[in-house]
């Protein structure tokens, strides 16, 4: 690198010329307009409808998810309305061979790519048979540590580059998880070997209650790339047709061997942090609320298909009712599920029971069978 | 059979798995084309390549997320952590991920990950090297520890901890490392994990121990021998999950028992297996059975190590109490 003489270099300068550098990637507005022509990825009237479902989908799921919270028949559960396009239209741009490595909030997209929605509400509830995954979905259960998946998923990547695959792995966190140093380590490490990662950052405004300026002096999240070396975007992750265009870009690079994209969705969630007690007038106006329900994913969307003649009430309701049927019916799957015991437990910590664990499982097993 | 010292023994492990499963894979920081700072992982990379046997950017919890999503991937990592002090840096890749994921996924994925570390002091390392931390590992479910004393067993239980479906963090005492040569079959053997090692017989007093405490202890027991008292050394290898049936076996012969570790003494391994005793085996004791531990005090700056740590004449005065009770 050739050397600059310091009077000639301005830190201040180089750092307010690379945070000018990250604008808003933005194709659909909250009028349901294509504004950046260029960059419409041109789904097909199928594809578009289909995401449109996932997302309606999703927000009846969210909403009878926080109704059966409040009823007592759903344990941990942390709401997701607000961010469908951030996490469908992401998802979208991914294929069954990609290896998601969610944070808590991150069921729509682990239910999108194959984890039967039962086995989410068992998850929720708490039962280990939740997270028994399918033989050949690529998925992590829901990580309840802010960050740990984010290095995990560069050593999947790195994996995937190894056997030669053409997938990557594709991790969420939200902007409270980008302040973690597991976030720096995944990032660098991904960059370092080039392998084929997208990491994205739902920077939903608040990490519970914490707002994201509170978190880190830089303008955006998406830059926190450069000093990984790797690409970094910023999109809008209210408008689904941004946040897929990036996000199969980043793909594409990636399967090319060009290595990790760092993404980071401007969205915001409606409801509280989690179902456990958050209150978020404690910490936001209703204000602030409405205008970000300007911008809601599912309303441009439907601007947007209802405008190109393929969306109506009728598609709508249609969905909604599958949704609501299939809610039913998963719920009373999970509740045939059987009652969990301290020996099922016992007996998943080791492939061979050892001595210590043996002596306790006995024990279990006479009480269970009283 | 070749005379190898401790470090040579878990370099020829680690050859004979790399040989023997190509899902083997080396990494770690300065592990590569350095092969490691003590050089356990010399000649890997040359012999293997890199893209089996490669260097990390600095930072022990981006090695444990990698090698838990490697693991992911079907391969079977083998990280080094540098020195084993460094082990807080990655604490929730171990305790927190690789430990629980056959748990969290009801047994549906899982981490047959092996950590390998250099611990253990009397080597005047900077301070955060040498701390014996085993038994922060010890007390996390899920998890495997082994702790070899000798180059035969290093290398029987390197090869078992890869070959495990489940994590093991397997650490080396450095003062071991280089101490002394033993013969070292160059074919390939396993020693089972969780099964301790009679290193030598006796029926007045056994003596439990592990890591380098196991050299002092065969010194002190040498030692009482010539004071006519015949001592058992007790082995552990693996700290957890414990060997309790050859350590009750051992007491229920002798009636005398002292437990060994260089760590500090509160809520210690040895502390463990005390308990493990009275629950087992209170009717054969003659005497209460005593520890030999270091101070609880925070791992000493080097000048004071030599008086900090247990050694055989620790173990001889208490073995004498035990003895005489």
């Amino acid at each position: 690198m050739a050397a600059k003489k310091s009077q000639q270099f301005d830190p201040v300068e180089t750092l307010n010329a690379i945070e000018e550098k990250f604008e808003m990637v933005q194709i659909l507005n909250e009028e349901g307009e294509i504004v950046n022509k260029e960059a419409d990825p041109k789904l097909s009237d199928e594809e578009l409808t289909e995401l449109m479902n996932r997302m309606v989908y999703t927000r009846i799921l969210d909403q009878r998810s926080i109704s059966l919270n409040r009823q007592g028949r759903l344990g941990f559960y942390a709401p997701t309305a607000g961010q469908e396009a951030s996490q469908l239209a992401s998802h979208f741009a991914l294929t069954k061979e990609d290896f998601i490595l969610p944070g808590y909030r991150d069921v729509p997209q682990l239910i999108w790519h194959g984890w039967p929605l039962h086995q989410a509400f068992l998850f929720s509830r708490g039962h280990f048979m939740g997270n028994q995954m399918p033989e050949g979905l690529n998925i992590l259960p829901p990580q309840i540590i802010i960050g740990a998946q984010i290095i995990q998923a560069a050593g999947v990547a790195l994996g995937m580059q190894k056997r030669k695959k053409e997938s990557v792995a594709v991790t969420y966190t939200g902007d409270g998880g980008s302040s973690q140093g597991d976030f720096y380590e995944g990032l660098n490490f991904a960059g370092a070997f080039r392998a084929p990662a997208i990491f994205i950052v739902q920077n939903n405004q608040y990490a519970i209650s914490t707002p994201r300026e509170l978190q880190t002096s830089a303008k955006t999240i998406a830059q926190k790339a450069v000093a990984a070396g790797i690409p970094g975007v910023l999109v809008d992750g209210m408008d689904p047709l941004a946040v897929y265009a990036v996000t199969r870009d980043a793909r594409e690079r990636a399967v090319k061997g060009d290595g990790p994209t760092l993404i980071e969705t401007l969205c915001y969630r409606y409801g509280p942090h989690t179902m456990a007690g958050d209150d978020p007038t404690r910490y936001r106006t209703s204000d602030i609320d409405s205008e970000w329900e300007k911008k809601d994913p599912l309303v441009r969307f439907r601007k947007y298909l209802e405008a190109k003649g393929i969306w109506d009430e009728a598609k709508e309701n249609e969905v909604i009712d599958k949704a609501k049927e299939e809610i039913k019916a998963a719920i009373k799957k999970a509740d045939g599920a059987p009652k969990q015991k301290v020996s099922d437990l016992l007996e998943l910590m080791y492939e061979e029971v050892p001595f210590n664990v043996q002596e306790q499982l006995d024990i279990y097993k006479a009480k269970e069978s009283k | 059979m070749a005379q190898l010292t401790m470090i040579q023994a878990i370099t020829d492990a680690l050859k004979t798995e790399m040989k023997n499963d190509e899902n083997v894979l080396v990494f770690g920081e300065d592990v590569g084309n350095n092969g490691g700072v003590f050089r356990a992982t010399e000649g890997l990379q040359k012999e293997f390549g890199e893209d089996r046997v490669f260097d990390t950017p600095l930072a022990e919890s981006g090695i444990g997320g990698l090698a838990i999503g490697l693991a992911l991937q079907g391969y079977r990592p083998v990280p080094e952590i540098q020195f084993f002090g460094f082990v807080f840096e990655v604490m929730d890749s171990i305790s927190g991920q690789m430990a629980r994921m056959r748990y969290r996924s009801g047994g549906s994925l899982t981490s047959p990950v092996t950590i390998r570390s250099p611990f253990g002091g009397g080597v005047h390392t900077p301070e955060m090297h040498a701390d014996s931390l085993e038994g922060l590992m010890a007390a996390q479910p899920g998890l495997k520890v082994v702790i070899p004393s000798t180059p035969y067993d290093a290398k029987g239980l390197l090869i078992s901890s890869i070959r495990d479906n489940d994590p093991v963090i397997f650490l080396e005492h450095m003062k071991l490392y280089r101490s002394f040569r033993q013969e070292v079959p160059e074919e390939e053997y396993t020693i089972p994990l969780g099964k301790a090692d009679v290193k030598r017989e006796g029926k007045d007093l056994t003596i439990i121990a592990y890591g380098a405490m196991v050299q002092e202890s065969i010194k002190a027991a040498e030692q009482l021998e010539k004071e006519n008292y015949s001592v058992e050394v007790v082995d552990l290898r693996t700290i957890q999950p414990l060997d309790i049936e050859t350590i009750i076996a051992s007491v229920e012969k002798t009636g005398r028992a002292i437990v060994v570790q260089e760590a500090q003494k509160q809520a210690g391994i040895a502390a463990s297996v005390v308990a493990e005793i009275t629950d087992r085996a209170i009717l054969s004791l003659e005497a209460p059975v005593l520890r030999v531990t270091a101070p609880d005090s925070i791992f000493p700056f080097s000048q004071a190590e030599e008086v900090w740590l247990p050694n055989s004449k620790d173990i001889l005065e208490t073995a004498k109490k035990v003895l005489t009770f």
